[in-house]
């Protein structure tokens, strides 16, 4: 069971550029940081007017006690107005929403896996997964380069496509090649990243027969289940739709169809 | 104390806000955000005969001030709403209104029908209105006979208060509300979404999977307010003015064109505890203006004297 989402009024710590074009932010939201689990995410209302409208979505990249961390490129009007975020700005959020990774079923290596941005659920999920002593490795692929996010990973093997970095390659024949070589006994899958890549991973995943997560994104408005905006296909008789927002964002790879 | 509250046949609301079909859920889903006893009451996520499984994803787009959606009526069935979430909203300290959308005469009778046995639900809100669904919706909200036959045939039905949601999408809503009026109804709520479109450039391709969806939000309130004039104007039945409601000066303007009480929609999903706190400004609005009773703002608009600039306005 997971806490019921809060509305805070979150004060901004610091925001520091990671990357080419990624962000982090970092905000004091004492009650969301205590109830939040890997694999949650907070909706952001990014300025304090009708325009934007809708919050944003962003992934709880890290916990540091009473201090959370969002990881964001920036991709349009909400995400430049938040590069404008200062110390002691006020940013109203809601959170922690969403169904965490399962970190509690049986397995012995993690394996994460993540595209792009996708790295964000990460650091705070390989947080909970060092408590409980599980051994961890994080493949990080990205288009070139400059893309690659690894603060807060451990035991990081890259890809790029342009092979600026790491493998040149995806990051599922990255992963394809690891357990081909060192066979770990009872892996379990975490990933995160673009639809392509997720479709990849999940094909790969399921015939392979491999315990795997994916996180999904989806354009939502209110992230708590009401607006139906968040859609994503699932297998299997009953309900043809599930929801990003409450149903995920964590699926188990077998339970729905990326398109 | 300002007197908030009205009455709709018979049924005493204890003021004059309400959180719009589609943009609250069943009620369950926020208690944690809004207290539900500073609210009129709950519209419900529309229920139809059956569960629909909803339009396929690209379900909502953001606007300049607003909001697409296409979500094609994804609800759980009037049977499972009367299992799982009726029981937990009758405990909701505030009326619940169940929305009501089919595709037939008869499935719209039979909703109603098996809601009438259910302790809980005060009133019905007929949704004629939504833009996203072949069937029904906008079949029969742009068609004057057939929303008048609709109400004719749901009239007898029940006693509880028959609400018919209109569409803007129409050369007259006023007719529309004039027919129902005529046909029984006891009041009319609108506007439900106006009929937009976005495209993305890149791909050249509709941001909807439907093409085209249903705008709403801040955007579309002047226009929102122009329709519930003409509807006040036209009939003498209660109207719920819906439309880009973001705070309680935008909710007391929807009174004074003749609004009896308003629905907040979009809002809601930026803040879930809005509905409250424009329900807490309405009144504190009141009692700056020395209004003892809401209701007498109500068609208050001073339309015979020219115009007001707004100081706001810089």
């Amino acid at each position: 069971m997971t806490a019921s989402p809060l509305l805070c009024s979150a004060v901004v710590r610091s925001l520091h550029q990671t990357g080419d074009n990624i962000w982090s932010l970092i905000l004091h939201a004492p009650l969301i940081a205590a109830h939040a689990r890997p694999g949650q995410f907070v909706n952001v209302r990014v300025a304090d007017s009708l325009v934007p409208l809708l919050r944003r979505p962003f992934s709880i990249s890290r916990i540091n006690g009473v201090e959370l961390a969002i990881l964001f490129n920036i991709v349009g009007p909400g995400t430049r107005l938040l590069t404008d975020k200062r110390p002691g700005d006020v940013v109203d959020l809601l959170g922690p929403l969403g169904k965490p990774f399962d970190i509690d079923e049986v397995f012995d290596t993690a394996l994460i896996v993540a595209g792009g941005l996708g790295v964000a659920p990460f650091p705070f999920l390989e947080q909970e997964l060092h408590r409980l002593n599980k051994p961890i490795v994080s493949f990080v692929g990205a288009r070139t380069a400059s893309g690659l996010s690894v603060e807060g990973l451990e035991n990081v093997r890259e890809a790029t496509d342009d092979g600026t970095a790491g493998r040149k390659g995806t990051v599922v024949e990255l992963v394809a090649e690891y357990l081909d070589a060192e066979k770990p006994k009872r892996p379990k899958l975490f990933a995160c990243g673009p639809t392509p890549m997720l479709k990849a991973l999940r094909e790969f995943a399921v015939n392979r027969r491999l315990l795997c997560e994916l996180s999904l994104e989806g354009a939502m408005a209110c992230g708590i289940g009401i607006c139906q905006g968040c859609p994503v296909q699932r297998t299997g008789e009953g309900k043809k739709y599930a929801l990003v927002c409450t149903d995920g964002p964590t699926f188990r790879a077998e339970e729905i169809v990326l398109s | 104390m300002v007197k908030t509250s009205f009455i709709l046949r018979g049924v005493e609301f204890r003021n004059r806000v309400f959180v719009a079909s589609g943009t609250f859920g069943y009620g369950n889903e926020t208690t944690s955000l809004l207290d539900a006893s500073k609210i009129g009451g709950i519209m419900t996520k529309s229920l139809s005969w059956k569960p629909r499984d909803g339009n396929p994803p690209g379900r909502i787009v953001e606007t300049t001030g607003g909001m697409l959606n296409s979500i094609g009526l994804a609800n759980i069935g009037v049977h499972q709403f009367i299992g799982e979430k009726l029981p937990q909203l009758r405990h909701l300290d505030t009326k619940i209104v169940a929305n009501i959308a089919a595709s037939s005469v008869d499935e719209y009778a039979d909703v109603l029908t098996l809601l009438e046995d259910q302790e809980g639900v005060v009133a019905y809100e007929i949704n004629v209105s939504c833009p996203n669904v072949k069937e029904g919706g906008l079949n029969f909200g742009t068609s004057c006979p057939k929303t008048a036959e609709l109400t004719r045939r749901l009239r007898p039905l029940t006693n509880r208060p028959l609400i018919i949601k209109l569409t803007p999408n129409v050369t007259h809503v006023s007719e529309f509300a004039r027919a129902v009026a005529d046909e029984g109804a006891d009041a009319v709520s609108l506007i439900n979404t106006l009929i937009g479109m976005a495209v993305d450039v890149r791909t050249r391709k509709p941001r909807l999977s439907t093409v085209t969806g249903g705008l709403s939000g801040p955007a579309i309130k002047p226009v929102a307010l122009a329709k519930v004039y003409e509807v006040a104007q036209a009939v003498k039945i209660p109207v719920f003015g819906i439309g880009g409601i973001a705070t309680a000066e935008d909710a007391i303007e929807f009174l004074l064109v003749g609004a009896t009480a308003v629905q907040i929609g979009t809002m809601n999903f930026v803040d879930a505890s809005i509905s409250g706190k424009i329900a807490e400004g309405m009144a504190a609005y009141a009692e700056r203006s020395n209004v003892p009773d809401l209701g007498s703002l109500v068609g208050a608009l001073d339309a015979n004297v020219g115009f007001s600039v707004l100081q706001s306005w810089l």
